[in-house]
């Protein structure tokens, strides 16, 4: 019998009252384990997207680059000394996987009828499918290559769909692209445009890619010097201790004017997705909340009238010798065992739901990409803190009812009608 | 030997700036075994009287002693394990606890009050339900049950911690006539096997005829009257 048989027949006995309660816990449960398992994964897909195809887990500079990325400017490039440091720390940290060197830069691109202005990357293309292995699956369309080829070759441009649009430029299409050097002269190579990128929001998102040496040749850099390496980790979560040990090392490292050398950059200081991802994060606290007001105010409710109805029932059990504190267990059960039921119900519910939005394979559109397919999960970490939330604010509502259910005074409360 | 010892016992009630007296300074004494009864019109201070000795209420004055213990000298905590160990209460109402069967409404201050191992339980209860007469009622819940069936079962379930003192408010108020004899010469019997002793507050005659000592509260004062036909030695 003992104290959890008494608070389950209790909690029976007013069958639409507990039915009620629970299916309202459920509910909530349920609410905010969905909104947590698709916006979990809209975030996650999103942030996959920019990290794997674009600017990898972290990123790391020269000192003062990221302030004056808006004109990608040369002049902050990283020193082959540099980039050696660097490339000889991130050899060490068992968290990377692997890592791209890139040089950037503005110039002009012309299809020899109109010019316009682009961003591109020169990039080594082996390094960069390493470090960012979802970037060729942003290509709408590419020159047909041999099998095991690069997916970039040296005279070959990558531009953003906007411009192919914008210049009817195609795959196989001559141009030339004209660029300022650091010491002010300008040179000009032609190219084959050999694939056209998808565009994504952010940084980078609208930039077209080089084979690095071209670049080099292009802006004349004499040095192996490069704008950025872009860092990816074995695992989006090693993110901040990769960022504490590059912080520590790279990080410390200074000039020749004693000022430091690097600054290291996770992927959320760089893209304006962060922004909605935070946004995305305060949603589910703010939807944690109201499940968690849902669950104390009607197990409130339900328990002060508990105690309401059942006074001369307290007085009979104090009378008979029962401790106060076994009066406040009863009660307290009664607030957990809705709690538990109620959560335990909404993941059942969730999970169930979770499938059947899996199988239904539902598609969005996010700005400019569409047909994005939304793939709901529930993590055991979602499930137990939901869990560890309900049951929590039950047992918390419950407690004041119960603690003047157990202070009641016998003969008061056998005197109640 | 005296179970319940009062001396100068009172109890006052306040209400703002108004002392209201329910018992004014009393003495008395009731013997171990004994099965007697507190009578007096409504708001005389007979339930007053039977919850002090109870441990639920507390004399403003004087001392109460009940096995021994000084009531008066008694915390929350205290109190409840002392009625626990030596008081079993009957009511009015029965006052079953409406989501336990019969058995587990005798079982229950065995096994929530004082934590006797399922064996000995088991054997006690059943013991007790034949004892009254409700065994073939085991399973059910109170609603199931008649008046007189309840009142069994709230004896029975007063009895089951071996409680010395058994305080009987009104037991037979909300029975009829036959089953009121029944369930006092079911008390009566259970006094004489188990050697506990009643004491009732009550206005029924029949518990008056039956009682062996009646102490009559009038007017916040008390007087002891044994009853010829039935008292045992030793009330004062």
């Amino acid at each position: 019998m003992k104290i959890l048989r008494i608070a389950a027949r209790n909690l029976l006995r007013y069958r639409r009252r507990t039915l009620l309660t629970t299916l309202l816990i459920t509910l909530g449960v349920m609410a905010m384990l969905l909104f947590v398992s698709t916006s979990g994964s809209f975030k996650a897909m999103m942030v996959g997207q920019i990290t794997d195809s674009m600017m990898g887990h972290l990123q790391i500079h020269k000192k003062g680059y990221v302030s004056s990325i808006d004109s990608l400017p040369l002049t902050m490039n990283m020193k082959p000394k540099m980039v050696e440091k660097a490339a000889e720390q991130l050899a060490q940290m068992p968290q990377v996987e692997a890592w791209s060197e890139r040089v950037k830069f503005g110039a002009m691109f012309s299809n020899f009828a109109e010019t316009t202005s682009i961003r591109v990357n020169g990039v080594d293309p082996q390094r960069e499918i390493q470090a960012c292995p979802e970037l060729p699956n942003r290509l709408l369309s590419q020159l047909d290559s041999k099998a095991g080829a690069p997916f970039l070759e040296r005279g070959q441009l990558i531009i953003p769909e906007l411009i192919a649009k914008g210049l009817k430029v195609n795959v196989g299409d001559p141009v030339v692209l004209v660029a300022t050097n650091r010491d002010g002269s300008v040179n000009g190579i032609n190219f084959v445009v050999s694939g056209i990128l998808e565009g994504l929001s952010g940084p980078g998102g609208r930039d077209g890619y080089l084979h690095i040496d071209d670049a080099r040749e292009l802006l004349r850099l004499e040095d192996n010097e490069i704008s950025e390496i872009a860092v990816r980790l074995k695992s989006p979560e090693q993110q901040p201790v990769a960022m504490q040990t590059l912080q520590k090392t790279l990080g410390s490292l200074t000039n020749q004017q004693g000022k430091p050398a690097f600054e290291i950059h996770g992927w959320d200081k760089l893209s304006p997705f962060a922004n909605i991802a935070k946004m995305i994060d305060l949603m589910t606290l703010f939807i944690n909340v109201m499940l968690v007001a849902i669950v104390l105010i009607s197990v409130m409710n339900v328990m002060i009238m508990a105690v309401y109805e059942r006074v001369r029932e307290i007085g009979t059990l104090a009378a008979m010798g029962t401790q106060p504190n076994t009066i406040l267990k009863l009660f307290v059960t009664e607030g957990l065992l809705l709690g538990l039921v109620g959560a335990l119900l909404g993941i059942l519910l969730s999970i169930a739901t979770v499938l059947v939005l899996q199988q239904a394979q539902i598609s969005f559109d996010f700005g400019r990409q569409s047909g994005l397919i939304l793939h709901p999960e529930l993590t055991l970490s979602d499930l137990m803190w939901a869990s560890l939330m309900v049951i929590s604010a039950a047992v918390l509502a419950s407690l004041q009812p119960a603690w003047k259910a157990s202070r009641l005074n016998p003969v008061d409360a056998l005197r109640q009608v | 030997m005296p179970i319940v010892e009062a001396r100068q016992i009172s109890k006052t009630y306040r209400s703002g700036d108004i002392h209201v007296e329910a018992i004014h300074p009393i003495d008395f004494s009731i013997d171990t075994g004994a099965f007697v009864a507190f009578v007096g019109p409504s708001g005389s201070g007979k339930s007053t009287l039977l919850n002090m000795i109870g441990g639920l209420d507390k004399p403003s004055a004087g001392q109460l002693k009940v096995d021994g213990i000084d009531i008066a000298a008694l915390d929350r905590k205290q109190a409840a394990q002392f009625r626990g160990d030596t008081i079993g209460f009957i009511f009015q109402d029965f006052n079953l606890i409406p989501v336990l069967t019969v058995a587990e409404n005798i079982e229950y201050p065995l096994l929530m009050v004082q934590n006797w191992s399922v064996q000995t339980r088991k054997e006690r209860v059943n013991t007790l339900m034949e004892a009254v007469g409700i065994s073939e009622q085991a399973h059910k819940f109170p609603h199931q049950l008649s008046g007189g069936q309840k009142q069994r079962v709230a004896v029975a379930r007063a009895l089951a911690s071996k409680a010395k003192l058994i305080l009987a408010d009104e037991p037979t108020a909300n029975l009829d006539h036959q089953t009121a004899l029944r369930i006092i010469d079911l008390m009566k019997q259970m006094r004489d096997e188990f050697d506990t002793t009643f004491i009732f507050s009550t206005h029924d005659p029949k518990i008056m005829d039956a009682a062996e000592c009646l102490y009559t509260l009038e007017d916040g004062c008390l007087t002891a009257q044994p009853n010829p036909a039935t008292a045992k030695e030793g009330q004062s």
